[in-house]
């Protein structure tokens, strides 16, 4: 008798339990439906944003995400979208920094797809990784135009535009000036011993620095002595100088891939009683650096850094041309390289060729200093 | 003979013992791959060596080990935020140097009296987490968390997101080099501390009060210790060191770096006390252990900076042999070594 009012209260329990269980997903299915219709609100809501977008005069919201402020470089790279996507230039910019993390520009990206801006311009910390985030923009409708690294996604079609520098270029125009310099000098390519304190591995400046360099040493037959990151920093580079001296006690041309790490190794190089300069025959280690920063210019001037190839910040005024011609209905180039000079401590080599084109070399004076913008 | 055997075994169980092989095996592992590695020459007036850049580098981080073995000591935690106070410290100095410009050659303020600003700055982060800890019992690593995520962030705004220069020499002194001396500076600042502290822990009586505290709070306010007071002073003590540390590493670049500075350098900290055989929960520490331990971490960088691994590799070797030190260390390994003598005793004896 006991045992039968047991079962029958488990029974009636499990029936209950079953019929809770399908009120729960009841329930469910509808909060789904729900959340469905608010994304449609959403998605014509964005609709009715764009329209609007085309009326001029209406205020554009461009959402930036900055990689961080690791250098002087970066620092002039923030300066000029903010300068140029001012309020008083008709635009309200959101700006993000992301201090060097890639999961930081994700979020960022997303909360910029929230906050339904008009363009998302994106200064991505590596190449890859943004399928996802970018996809999700893409769906919400939201243009993006990538400044400095490039991106490598599947879909070309995730990204509008790419405002930027020709790294590649770069590196090839710094290997060409060393082999005009080594042949006006004299010197003997295989006498020329090259350290190469690279970027951080994997960002397109570090990339195309990199194979500018590694060309031309198989090219022309330098010895390249070792490769190695000092990941943009001025700490780090100072810190692998140091080691890379003692490996090695006949360096004679460090291939810094910023300015920051051009500034680490010298101190390094001088600490350890080295003479900077140009003049390799008599026992000088050359410096060369990538950027252009105004303090790394004042240091070709004192002669401590030989070769200075320049790498355009100011990014903003080109990314509002784009944005331009889009709001115009004009279709944009995908690509978009920005002019880039070539500083030198003297005019040993006039001009370098680089696939034909020519490129003149500037000679520092206290006046390319005083122009300097950054 | 037996007497023989009885120090041998004696030295096996010596706290120390575990850390200063991890130390000689690192060591020695160079002698095989970089056979001038122990070189030591004087170069342009100064030292000039792997070992010397063993010891200057590993400068910040004896200071932060000093100060996060106090900390674990008397809260049984770790202060996850001292990367970030250095971040800080440094940003508030280089900030006054340079009198908000971003990149100075002559000195806005007196340097002395920024370097002070700098490490009361970073004695405040640490009341701060002393206070989540000590007053409000919150778990070390969530109180200081808070610090680890928002430092840099202060940082940042202190420097406006700039890197802000000093490009004064007498700045560059405390990272590089005190007049002709061939001795970085760096190596006596990590000096100084450690000697000021293994004074005041000799001396008086807080090395034992913060073991006490450690081990049992309500049992040492019972005999009438003040807990809170000596948990606060751990931190408040853990980041004035860890604001030393960081003006450190800024004469070094003589700039403040809000976003490099002191990175991910509580995680080396931590692995120092680790490494130098304290208990990660508190209680009874060993000071020279965690010295060692910082040592340690700095000479299997360099070793592998030696060995020509590529800096962006770093991380992964440096992982697998710390992975094995820190199983060589481990009680129950320890145990297992201590199990197979005893049976080889064992054996002999029955022969």
């Amino acid at each position: 008798m006991k045992k039968k009012m047991i079962s029958t209260i488990l029974a009636l329990s499990m029936v209950t339990a079953v019929l809770t269980g399908c009120s729960g997903s009841g329930s469910g299915t509808a909060a789904t439906t729900a959340a469905k219709a608010d994304t449609t609100t959403a998605a014509e809501a964005a609709t009715t944003k764009a329209d609007s977008a085309d009326d001029s005069g209406k205020t554009l919201t461009i959402g930036f995400s900055q990689v961080g402020a690791e250098s002087d470089w970066r620092t002039a790279n923030t300066e000029s979208m903010k300068s140029t996507f001012s309020a008083e230039n008709g635009y309200n910019l959101i700006f993000d920094d992301a201090q060097q993390k890639q999961e930081n520009q994700i979020t960022a990206i997303r909360n910029f797809i929230q906050q339904e801006v008009d363009y998302i311009v994106l200064a991505p910390v590596t190449e890859t990784g943004w399928d996802t985030v970018l996809q999700e923009a893409k769906d919400a409708g939201i243009l993006v135009i990538i400044v400095d690294r490039m991106v490598n996604v599947s879909d070309d079609s995730l990204y509008t535009a790419w405002v930027g520098s020709d790294f590649e270029l770069e590196g090839q125009k710094a290997a060409e000036w060393l082999n005009s310099f080594a042949t006006a000098k004299g010197i003997d390519p295989k006498s020329l011993n090259i350290v190469d304190i690279q970027g951080t591995i994997g960002a397109s400046a570090q990339i195309g620095r990199t194979k500018g360099l590694q060309d031309a040493v198989d090219k022309y037959g330098w010895n390249l002595l070792e490769a190695t990151t000092g990941e943009f920093t001025q700490a780090k580079g100072q810190e692998v100088m140091e080691s890379m001296l003692k490996s090695y006690d006949n360096i004679n041309v460090v291939y810094c891939e910023n300015d920051n790490e051009a500034f680490g190794a010298i101190d390094a190089l001088e600490a350890a009683g080295k003479t900077v300069g140009s003049d390799i025959a008599n026992g000088e280690v050359m410096v060369m650096s990538f950027d252009s920063t105004k303090a790394s210019l004042t240091d070709v001037l004192s002669k401590k850094i030989t070769l200075n190839t320049e790498c355009n910040p100011l990014h903003g005024p080109r990314v509002e041309d784009i944005i331009k011609a889009l709001e115009a209905g004009q279709t944009v180039d995908k690509k978009k390289y920005v002019d880039e000079s070539i500083f030198a401590v003297d005019d040993t080599v006039k001009s370098v060729t680089v696939d034909g084109n020519s490129y003149d070399v500037t000679v520092v004076t206290q006046d390319v200093i005083d122009q300097r913008a950054y | 003979m037996k007497q023989k055997r009885f120090s041998w075994q004696r030295l096996v169980h010596a706290r120390l013992f575990m850390p200063l092989v991890c130390l000689a095996v690192v060591l020695l592992a160079n002698v095989i791959r970089t056979p001038d590695f122990f070189k030591i020459s004087l170069n342009n007036g100064v030292l000039y060596g792997y070992l010397i850049d063993i010891i200057n580098r590993s400068s910040e981080l004896v200071i932060l080990a000093v100060g996060m073995t106090l900390a674990t000591a008397a809260s049984g935690g770790q202060d996850i935020s001292v990367g970030a106070v250095m971040a800080v410290s440094a940003a508030i100095c280089c900030q006054i140097l340079s009198g908000g410009e971003v990149s100075v050659t002559s000195l806005a303020a007196p340097i002395i009296l920024a370097a002070l600003a700098g490490v009361v700055a970073a004695a405040l982060c640490g009341a701060f987490n002393g206070f989540l800890v000590a007053k409000l019992h919150i778990q070390p690593m969530v109180a200081t968390l808070i610090l680890y995520t928002a430092g840099r962030g202060i940082a940042q705004l202190v420097t406006r997101g700039q890197i802000t220069y000093v490009r004064v020499d007498a700045y560059k002194v405390l990272g590089g080099y005190i007049g002709n001396c061939p001795i970085p500076t760096p190596v006596f600042v990590a000096l100084i501390v450690v000697i000021i502290m293994a004074i005041i822990l000799k001396k008086t009586a807080l090395g034992l009060y913060l073991e006490s505290v450690g081990n049992n709070g309500k049992a040492s306010r019972l005999v009438g210790l003040n807990s809170a007071l000596i948990c606060f002073m751990a931190y408040v003590l853990c980041s004035i060191l860890a604001g030393i540390a960081g003006l450190v590493a800024s004469s070094r670049i003589y700039s403040a770096d809000a976003n490099n500075i002191g990175l991910n350098l509580e995680m080396d900290a931590i692995l120092a006390v680790a490494l130098g055989g304290n208990n990660l929960g508190g209680g009874s520490f060993n000071l020279t252990g965690s010295i060692i331990g910082a040592y340690t971490i700095q000479a299997l960088t360099t070793t592998l900076y030696a060995m020509k691994v590529s800096a962006d590799q770093l991380p992964v070797y440096k992982a697998i042999v710390i992975v094995i030190i820190v199983m060589l260390q481990s009680p129950i390994f320890r145990s297992l070594i201590a199990g197979m003598k005893h049976k080889r005793t064992v054996t002999v004896n029955e022969k």
